[in-house]
């Protein structure tokens, strides 16, 4: 159970640190767990209100289809990029090995 | 195989049997034919140089925004409503994971509010498979596992080509309607038809324009509720499609006649060995935490794009093959190879033109395939059909004039008479089969006696000693007359 009680678990606390890939000490763990809980008490907050009948909002913008030509642009230069990584190999990007599969 | 049939029965150590039901779904991922990304303007293209065609937004660099573009919203509307698709209002969402060839992190994709959902595709045999939706979403990178003989799991690096992050797919997800390897492989030949005839996509599999995946599971037959399914991937042919659903469906019969039980995961498809080998289970699958892509803003076509959508589509492969079907007097499943050539419009115009239906149909499927016949004049096509049912030409005959009509044009008759095609008149046809009889009393004794097998030595050499001329069903009818039966 975290500190702000109930509305986030220790456990959900290091699963999701787990899908980002942060590795968290013990005291993180319990800071980051009272922190989130806290953040969702406020969220919490909106819950009060009363919604029935107001369509969801998918965006804060009162816009839709923005949309571009189907127009090839000029790119990055691949010396330039490929000087930005760390390591390469045949113009590619070299990465430490994949463990798992992609979906 | 009791593929085509769906089914296989089972024989239990009590001796009664169970009758198996393959289920299969299939999910489809197809790039789309536009010029650039799905939301940049680097270049969409297969083969270049390594990351040639790459900028700020497809390597997912800080501060950069994505565009939808506005081709691959119309090509995914054209598959959609070729599909018989919904296309509704939609929404991207980003789909969250860690892997180097999806530089952001993340895969904008379309999740709960798709653009395109529940249309259906008719496959050649009449057989409708439901389709429950049709999303865009951006592919990612392409990785090249260095060092394990290239085996992901055992690779000592890999290396990254972003040339295709961004690229635009649909993803085409079926219902689970299809029930044989057989059928599966004549979905996404049908699917790929479509592709074709939309201008969405090329579909390449060879190419991974087009990839697809099964859902594969099977249920005692007549049971309405789903068995638990294993997903197979790494399909790169029909061939493979079909093989990978026999082997998996066969796998899972054998689990549960063996009172075991199916364990819900994702395989990989071995080529070599065929099988399909464990990837990962259910419980280590992906978490991907969707949410709203704030950077994008809904999508919204209203009803004029989607008409003129609508409007701009041809004739899709299953009404080209109600409608030679129906002109020809053949059923759809007849024809389809015809349809899938692209001769149907061939057939129509020389129909119109006098010709007649079945020896049209036959030419068509046999002896066009990979002719140009573009240039083929259907009033040709027809007048040599017509000489033929008229008795003027064998179809041995017919063949070489169709060849000489394909290659160089002209008229049909002419071109008999060149080749001295000339109609073999009947009397000519009886002095030829008497000598060939006259020549050979041993054979011809034991064609008297009944001995059918010989039929096939007369027949030929009478074509021999006429150069084809002669038209073999009238030999076989002479020989009977001959031997008085």
């Amino acid at each position: 159970m975290g500190a702000m009680g109930g509305r986030i678990s220790r456990d959900d606390v290091a699963y999701v640190a787990g899908l980002a890939r942060l590795e968290l000490s013990e005291d993180e763990l319990e800071l980051f767990t009272g922190q989130l809980a806290a953040v969702l008490d406020h969220a919490a907050d909106v819950e009060a209100l009363d919604t029935e009948g107001v369509v969801p909002t998918a965006h804060p913008l009162p816009l839709v289809n923005v949309l571009r030509d189907d127009v090839v642009r000029p790119g990055l230069d691949r010396d330039e990029i490929l000087g930005a990584a760390p390591a390469v190999e045949e113009q590619r990007f070299r990465v430490p090995p994949v463990l798992g599969e992609l979906p | 195989m009791t593929a085509t049939q769906g089914t296989a029965t089972e024989r239990t150590g009590a001796g009664s049997t169970t009758e198996w039901e393959t289920v299969v779904g299939l999910e489809v991922h197809c790039e789309l034919a536009t010029a650039t990304k799905l939301f940049c303007g680097c270049r969409n293209a297969f083969g270049d140089e390594p990351n040639t065609n790459v900028c700020p937004v497809c390597l997912g660099l800080p501060g950069s925004l994505p565009v939808l573009n506005r081709q691959a919203v119309e090509l995914a509307m054209r598959l959609g409503e070729a599909l018989g698709c919904t296309v509704r209002p939609s929404l991207f969402h980003r789909k969250n994971y860690f892997y180097p060839d999806m530089p952001k992190d993340y895969q904008i994709s379309q999740y709960d509010q798709p653009i395109n959902v529940d249309g259906f595709l008719e496959l050649p045999d009449g057989s409708r498979v439901g389709i429950e939706r049709a999303h865009l979403e951006e592919d990612t990178g392409k990785s090249t596992h260095v060092g394990g003989g290239g085996r992901i799991h055992e690779a000592d690096h890999s290396l990254v080509d972003y040339n295709r992050s961004g690229v635009p797919l649909v993803e085409i997800v079926s219902r689970p309607d299809v029930r044989s390897g057989e059928q599966a492989r004549a979905y996404v030949n049908e699917l790929r038809a479509v592709l074709l005839a939309t201008g969405a996509s090329d579909a390449r599999m060879e190419e991974g324009s087009m990839r697809v995946d099964a859902n594969v599971s099977v249920r005692p037959a007549g049971s309405a509720t789903l068995g638990t399914r294993c997903e197979v991937k790494n399909l790169n042919s029909t061939r493979s499609l079909g093989r990978a659903i026999e082997y998996e469906a066969r796998r899972q019969i054998d689990l549960l006649t063996a009172g075991e039980r199916v364990v819900q995961q994702t395989r990989h498809w071995d080529e070599a060995d065929g099988r399909t080998h464990v990837l990962r289970s259910k419980e280590e699958a992906f978490d991907y935490r969707y949410f709203p892509e704030p950077d994008l803003v809904p999508l919204v076509p209203d009803d004029a794009w989607r008409e003129s959508v609508r409007q701009s589509l041809p004739v899709l492969p299953a009404e080209r093959r109600r409608r030679l079907a129906t002109a020809t007097g053949a059923v759809p499943g007849e024809v389809a190879v015809v349809v899938e050539r692209g001769l149907d419009e061939l057939v129509l115009a020389a129909l119109d033109a006098g010709g007649e239906a079945q020896r049209l149909l036959v030419h068509a499927e046999h002896d066009l395939a990979g002719e140009p016949a573009d240039a083929l004049d259907p009033a040709a096509l027809a007048a040599l059909t017509r000489m033929e049912v008229a008795g003027q030409l064998t179809a041995t005959q017919a063949k070489a004039v169709l060849a000489e009509l394909v290659a160089s044009g002209g008229d049909p008759a002419e071109i008999a008479r060149a080749k001295g095609f000339e109609a073999m008149g009947d009397d000519a046809l009886a002095a030829a089969v008497d000598e060939i009889i006259a020549a050979n009393p041993d054979a011809w004794g034991r064609y008297q006696g009944g001995d059918a097998k010989v039929t096939g030595f007369f027949v030929g050499q009478v074509m021999k000693a006429t150069r084809g001329r002669a038209d073999g069903k009238a030999v076989t009818r002479l020989l009977r007359e001959r031997a008085g039966a």
